[in-house]
């Protein structure tokens, strides 16, 4: 699918640019040079960008607690304790953050748990 | 109605006629065609708020997926449910088989059949815990129960895959 990940700022990756010019005088010929420029780039890996990002699941009175219990354990691969707490979680608190990390891999998951009928979104964290 | 696991399938016999015939339902119970509440619960955007960009590439990309997926699963249910459609006496028991290979598209189909009835009735989370309801005396009752069944053989199939 084309619901690729997207984000906020222009740039994917945040570039620093420090370049030093070094003017070196050579007395003797009465002249200045000029050396080459030393350009260090400093990048975030895009994973690091878009670490963000929140898989949601909001409740829903008509799936029965088994049910989400399993498509917890079968989407993320969480052990039946932990896909329990979830549940519960959402039972109780009305949403559970399932997940979080990097958003092309957090819309897999959305989509997949929508694909089990649960009531699921994508949000941002912060 | 006697529901037990033999080998690889789900069998349920002693399907009185009643049960039978919601049973036979579970297709046409999970389409939301026509039904707005139940269609926009099927198909709930991926985020809150306004809608984007992305959720206009989903409902273009994601939404047919999901269609397809669906649809698969209630295919799959009644294909196994012509089992109920034989030349028995009309009101005699039935029994179904389900082979275990198919309990996935039950739980879709039968998900499925659940949010949409429950959209279209606008059930109230108290009206569906509530398994205590009333004898079934109006539409309203009736698909309240159909609900309530459905979750019941939901149980039993998420019970089967777990042993």
């Amino acid at each position: 699918m084309s619901c690729g990940p997207r984000r906020d700022g222009a740039c994917l990756a945040q570039i620093k640019e420090v370049e030093e010019i070094t003017l070196v005088s050579n007395e003797k010929a009465g002249t200045i040079t000029t050396a080459e420029p030393t350009i260090e780039k400093e990048t975030q890996s895009e994973e690091e960008l878009d670490l963000p990002w929140q898989v949601v699941v909001h409740n829903d009175p008509v799936n029965l607690m088994s049910y989400v219990t399993m498509v917890f354990q079968r989407v993320f691969g969480y052990p039946r304790e932990r896909a329990e707490r979830h549940m519960l979680e959402v039972h109780q608190n009305g949403r559970s953050i399932l997940w979080s990390g990097m958003r092309e891999r957090a819309e897999l998951y959305v989509q997949q748990l929508h694909g089990y009928l649960l009531l699921a979104t994508l949000e941002k964290a912060g | 109605m006697d529901i037990c696991r033999r080998k690889s399938v789900i069998e349920i016999s002693e399907l009185d006629p009643f049960l039978a015939e919601l049973l036979r339902q579970i297709p046409a119970s999970a389409n939301p065609d026509g039904a707005p509440a139940a269609e926009q619960r099927i198909f709930s955007p991926p985020i809150k708020g306004k809608a984007t960009e992305f959720c206009a590439e989903w409902k273009m990309y994601v939404e047919p997926e999901l269609r397809r997926l669906f649809q698969s699963a209630t295919e799959t249910v009644a294909t196994d449910l012509e089992q109920l459609n034989g030349n028995e006496k009309s009101l005699g028991n039935r029994t179904l088989r389900i082979p275990a290979k198919h309990c996935d598209a039950w739980l879709s189909a039968l998900n499925q059949a659940r949010i949409v009835i429950a959209a279209k009735n606008k059930f109230t989370e108290n009206e569906l815990n509530d398994h205590c309801h009333s004898p079934i005396g109006s539409r309203r009752d009736l698909s309240l129960f159909q609900v309530n069944f459905y979750g019941f053989l939901q149980e039993f199939i998420l019970r089967e895959l777990r042993s």
